[in-house]
Order: C-alpha cells, then sequence, then structure tokens
C-alpha cells in the first residue's frame, strides 16, 4: 500500500466532513455572469499565466531581442552601411516578428486546455459560449502588448530612436497588435485541431518562421531573385512590417495599414468562427 | 417548469456513435432526486461519453434526455446552470493556484469578486488544501488535485453533479477522502451520477447502479439486487503462510465445496450462504493447524457480479492495494 508523507495525511484531517458540508449548504446560485464580465474573467486568467509561466514570453522575445544584437551588429555595417542606420531598418521587422510568433502560444494554450479536460469544464458552465475564447484572445493581446514593448525598448537601449517619436512606436505598436490578434484565430484553429500542444508549437512556427523570413525584415527585398522578391512584396508580413515603419518612422502609408487591417478582419472573419465551431464540438 | 419531476435524470434511447464505433447505443437511465446513480463498466463501455451527453457538452444522434426537468438539447443552458461537471481528467488549470481556480469558477458562476475570494477561501479550508492555496496546482499531488477538481465543482453548489472516475489513479487514502466528500454532497441534497470502473466504489456510494458495457446497459438495480442475481456469498480467507493453502484447501473443500484459489498466493474462498457453516469452516482450519491471517464472509463482489453479466471480468485497479484496504474496512 502507498503511504503518502505526513503533510498529506495533516491535511486529510482537516478535511472533516463537518467543514465540508458547511461549505456545500452555505451558498446559493447567483444568476450566471455577463458576457462581458465572462470574458473579462478568461481575459483575467490569461494575465495570470503570464505572471506564473512567464516563460512562454521570454521563449519568444529572447530570439528577436538576439536577432536584434546579432544582426545589426554582424552584418549592419554591410548591408546598410552603419549598425545604426540597420538598427533604425531592422527594428520595426523584428518587432513584428517577435510579436508574431507569440501568436503561436495562443493555439498552444487552447490546446492545452483541451487535452488537461479544462474545456469541458468551461462549457458546462453557464456562460456566454464564446467568452472563453474571446477572453483568452483579449489576454493575449495584452501579452503580445507586452512582448512588443520588450523588443522596442531594447531597441532603445541600442540607440534607436523612432523618427515618429513616443507616438509611433505606439501606433506601430497597435497595428502589429491588431494584425497579431487576427492572426492567432489561425493557430487557435489549429490548436483544436491537432492532438498535442507540442504539435500544434511545431505547425505553427513551421508556418510562422519562413513566412517571416521571406519577407522585408531583415533585408530589402530588392537585392533577392525576382520570383522570391515577388512573394516577399504580397507576403502581408512584408506589408505589415512596412506599415509599421512607416508609422515608427514619420511617413505612414495609409494603403499598406488598411492593407493589414483588412487582413486581420479577413483572417478573424474566416477563422475565429470555425475556431468556435470547433470548440463548440471539442 | 411547473412539475418538479422525482427524477433528476431521466434518459431514454441516447445514441452516440464516433465514426464507425457506436459509444452509446440505446442507453435508458432514471434517476431519482437526491440519489447516487452509479454507472458501472470497464474502460471504453461508454461512461464518459453517457456523462458528456447528459452535461450538454455533446449532442446525442437519437434519444432525449431531460436533466432537472431541462431538456438537454432544447433547454441545454437551464441544464448548465443547475449542473457541475467533474471530468475524468482533474480539469482544473495547472498553470493557476488552488485558489486562483476557484476564483476563477466562481466568477465564472456569477459571484462577485470579493465574494468569489471568500468562497475560495472557505472551500481550501474546507478540502484540507489552505495551505497549498498560495501554489501552482503543477505542484500537487493526485489527491490534492481531486480534492480541488471537487472543490471547484461545488463554488455555488449544483443541484446535480457528474462525476466521472473521481477517484481512478489516487491511492487508498485520497480516494476515502474523496469518498467521505461525495456523502457530505449527499447529505446536503445534491444528486450525483457517478461513473466508475471500481466496483467497491460504486457498492460503497451509490443506491443504484446500471452497468454498462459496449454502449448498453446490461443490468439495473441496487448493489444488493445486483449482488443477489448472481447467486451466493463466500467464505473468503487469507492465510499467514501461502506454504498452507494445499491444507486450506483440502479443509475448505471438504466443509463448504467448490474451492476458489485467489490471484493472491495466500488467499482462497468457497460458497457459502450460511453463516454459521462458514463459522464452524474456519473453526476446522484452525483445529487443522492452518493459521489464518484475517478472513471474511459476505455477499458476492461486484466483481463476481460484472464477470456473471458480461462474461468477461471488470478491468483491474491499477492499485493492488485496493482488494485489501477494502478487507480491511469490511
Amino acid at each position: 500500500m502507498s503511504t503518502k508523507p505526513s503533510a498529506e495525511a495533516e491535511l486529510m484531517t482537516t478535511a472533516d466532513q463537518a467543514a465540508v458540508r458547511r461549505a456545500i449548504s452555505s451558498t446559493s446560485r447567483p444568476p450566471p455572469p455577463s458576457a462581458l464580465s465572462a470574458a473579462l474573467t478568461f481575459g483575467w486568467r490569461g494575465m495570470l499565466k503570464v505572471k506564473h509561466v512567464p516563460e512562454q514570453l521570454l521563449d519568444v522575445t529572447v530570439t528577436p531581442i538576439m536577432f536584434v544584437v546579432m544582426f545589426t551588429y554582424v552584418f549592419g555595417g554591410e548591408v546598410s552601411g552603419s549598425t545604426a542606420e540597420y538598427l533604425d531598418y531592422l527594428l520595426p521587422g523584428i518587432l513584428v516578428m517577435s510579436v508574431l510568433f507569440t501568436t503561436v502560444y495562443s493555439g498552444v494554450a487552447l490546446n492545452t486546455d483541451l487535452t488537461k479536460g479544462v474545456v469541458d469544464r468551461f462549457r458546462s458552465l453557464p456562460i456566454w459560449r464564446p467568452a472563453p475564447l474571446l477572453g483568452s484572445m483579449l489576454g493575449d493581446s495584452v501579452r503580445y502588448l507586452l512582448a512588443g514593448t520588450v523588443i522596442i525598448l531594447v531597441g532603445v537601449a541600442l540607440g534607436y530612436r523612432p523618427d515618429a517619436g513616443v507616438g509611433g512606436a505606439a501606433a506601430a505598436l497597435i497595428l502589429v497588435v491588431i494584425f497579431a490578434f487576427g492572426l492567432s484565430w489561425v493557430f487557435t484553429t489549429i490548436g483544436l485541431k491537432l492532438r498535442s500542444p507540442s504539435a500544434v508549437m511545431n505547425a505553427g512556427f513551421m508556418g510562422i518562421f519562413p513566412l517571416t523570413f521571406l519577407s522585408n525584415v531583415f533585408v530589402d527585398p530588392t537585392t533577392l531573385p525576382g520570383p522570391l522578391e515577388a512573394f516577399v512584396n504580397v507576403n502581408p508580413i512584408s506589408i505589415l512590417v512596412d506599415a509599421s515603419r512607416g508609422l515608427m518612422g514619420g511617413e505612414a502609408d495609409f494603403g499598406d495599414i488598411a492593407i493589414v487591417l483588412a487582413v486581420a478582419v479577413a483572417l478573424t472573419a474566416v477563422f475565429a468562427p470555425l475556431t468556435t465551431r470547433l470548440y463548440r464540438n471539442s | 417548469m411547473t412539475t418538479q419531476s422525482p427524477l433528476a435524470i431521466e434518459a431514454t434511447g441516447l445514441v452516440k456513435a464516433f465514426g464507425d464505433t457506436c459509444a452509446v447505443d440505446g442507453v435508458d437511465l432514471a434517476v431519482r432526486r437526491g440519489s447516487v446513480y452509479g454507472v458501472l463498466g470497464p474502460n471504453g463501455a461508454g461512461k464518459t461519453t453517457t456523462i458528456r451527453i447528459l452535461a450538454t457538452l455533446i449532442r446525442p444522434d437519437a434519444g432525449t434526455a431531460r436533466v432537472l426537468g431541462h431538456d438537454i438539447v432544447t433547454d441545454a443552458e437551464a441544464v448548465r446552470r443547475s449542473v457541475s461537471l467533474t471530468g475524468q481528467l482533474a480539469s482544473v488549470d495547472e498553470d493557476l493556484t488552488g485558489r486562483e481556480n476557484l476564483i476563477l469558477l466562481g466568477r465564472l458562476l456569477g459571484l462577485k469578486r470579493p465574494a468569489a475570494k471568500d468562497r475560495a477561501t472557505e472551500l481550501l479550508e474546507a478540502f484540507g488544501i489552505a495551505e497549498a492555496g498560495g501554489r501552482l496546482v503543477k505542484t500537487y499531488s493526485g489527491g490534492m488535485r481531486r480534492r480541488l477538481d471537487v472543490a471547484a465543482s461545488i463554488v455555488v453548489t449544483p443541484e446535480l453533479m457528474f462525476l466521472d472516475e473521481p477517484t481512478t489513479g489516487l491511492d487508498p487514502r485520497s480516494r476515502n477522502q474523496v469518498w467521505e466528500i461525495i456523502r457530505a454532497l449527499v447529505a446536503e441534497g445534491t444528486t450525483i451520477l457517478l461513473c466508475t470502473q471500481y466496483l467497491e466504489e460504486a457498492d460503497q456510494l451509490a443506491d443504484g447502479i446500471a452497468v454498462i458495457d459496449h454502449g448498453k446497459v446490461i443490468a439495473e438495480g441496487t448493489p444488493g439486487q445486483l449482488k443477489a442475481s448472481v447467486g451466493s456469498g463466500s467464505l473468503r480467507v487469507r492465510l499467514l503462510d501461502p506454504e498452507q493453502r494445499p491444507a486450506a484447501e483440502q479443509i475448505l473443500d471438504r466443509e463448504l465445496g467448490l474451492v476458489t484459489l485467489e490471484p493472491d498466493p495466500a488467499a482462497l474462498s468457497a460458497p457459502c450462504s450460511d453463516a454459521d457453516r462458514g463459522a464452524y469452516a474456519v473453526a476446522e482450519l484452525a483445529r487443522g493447524g492452518v493459521h489464518i491471517a484475517d478472513f471474511s464472509l459476505g455477499q458476492p463482489s461486484l466483481d463476481e457480479v460484472f464477470l456473471a453479466l458480461t462474461g468477461h471480468p471488470a478491468e483491474e485497479a491499477p492499485d493492488q492495494a485496493h482488494p485489501i484496504a477494502e478487507e480491511q474496512e469490511a
């Protein structure tokens, strides 16, 4: 017979019948929460996870920080003539990259909930059906903001000064977060389709990694071979990077911004209902 | 709802298939309010699917069910308002503390923030996890996690609680704790639908039992009725020295006949419905110089019931200490 350590025995004696019965009988059922309150509660849960599992945020910010530092000092002089000039070019791109990497975790977290059985409990509650998803996405958006802020601050520490000032940087950050919100529905869909959190992680990065590199994050696409240049130019991530550079550099291109917003809306329109349906039938 | 049915669950002809496999194949259930109803069956018998249908997580392909008077398909919202589900996996968030888990559930059930906090404190204390309340759940032992899971299910006391294998994987001590909590819930008037693959668990807790196999209810009744349907009781003896089993077998065979040698090399049993004869047989063993560690005289176990009903044994409990614990309680 397995014997648990005495701490467990200690705990047991405190779980006495009378206290349990009092706890059972001492509530009346309140009316169910409003849709907003339920969604915000799930957002709060997302925040708690940032607090308790900061590794997740570190994972996706450390790599971009390494890229900023290494690329700036190793290639900066060669690519742009000076490290300072390359940092100007690179930082908005790295901002996009780090925030988009973070979106993969929305899918991973949802899959974790599914495999651990937490989803079943949430689905048995008297709450507005999309609240768990929407709330998690709200929480994740705060996480994107944090990741983006960290990258911008690292850039500033290395000498980056956005021409459009704090306002321009903030505008770019918000645009990136809006796009990330749209993109993360893709990963939540994948998160509900695949079997394990690590499968979601692999599939997610297999998609987002090449898409991010085959863009104008690191180099000017005019230096690339023709077909690749053509792809890079229509890659929505390139357009997002262009829009962010514009906003941070004080030459905002409203055409680019409009395309970015349209893509975010389109991704949400397609994948949010898909996620919701998969969640309901999980 | 105007008329209060005496039944908490009435299900007729529930069917649910996943691809080619029919997980639930025409299940009927009638569960009285305030009772504990056991759904007993091996892994894959369709227990979890039945619970998921009744808790409105999945829709049945066919059949109807009312839970606390509400139709599970057309009035799912009302069902969710009065039930709670404790899933097979202790469905708590590992990346949160125990306390945060309870506050989260309280908020989602409609409690205001201060009330949710007070409730979390009260439950952590009542369930003996107050000291661990501030720790992340991933650091909890299996028993603590299960207690938190049950606590999370009663943040707002449900009228009906679905419990899916609440003690699977727990050591005997933690299992007894969970049983005590279930008994307390029943004493306070909560109806419980308990799915289990442990026959002893259904025997200990349930007023009524449905035995389910391959998606169908194959027998139904009180634990006593089910046992009676299989036949007589038996005398079970465990020896101090397994070497003496042949000698004991000889004596019991003479006194009672039809001796069964159990997997435990020191144990054997024989059919015996008369306590006097059982006592005499034990005395004969002692006279024959056989040393006895313990003996029990009782109705057939639900294991035997299951074997008789399905033609195959129920799954072995993963915990080998299980039958011994049972005996010591008896």
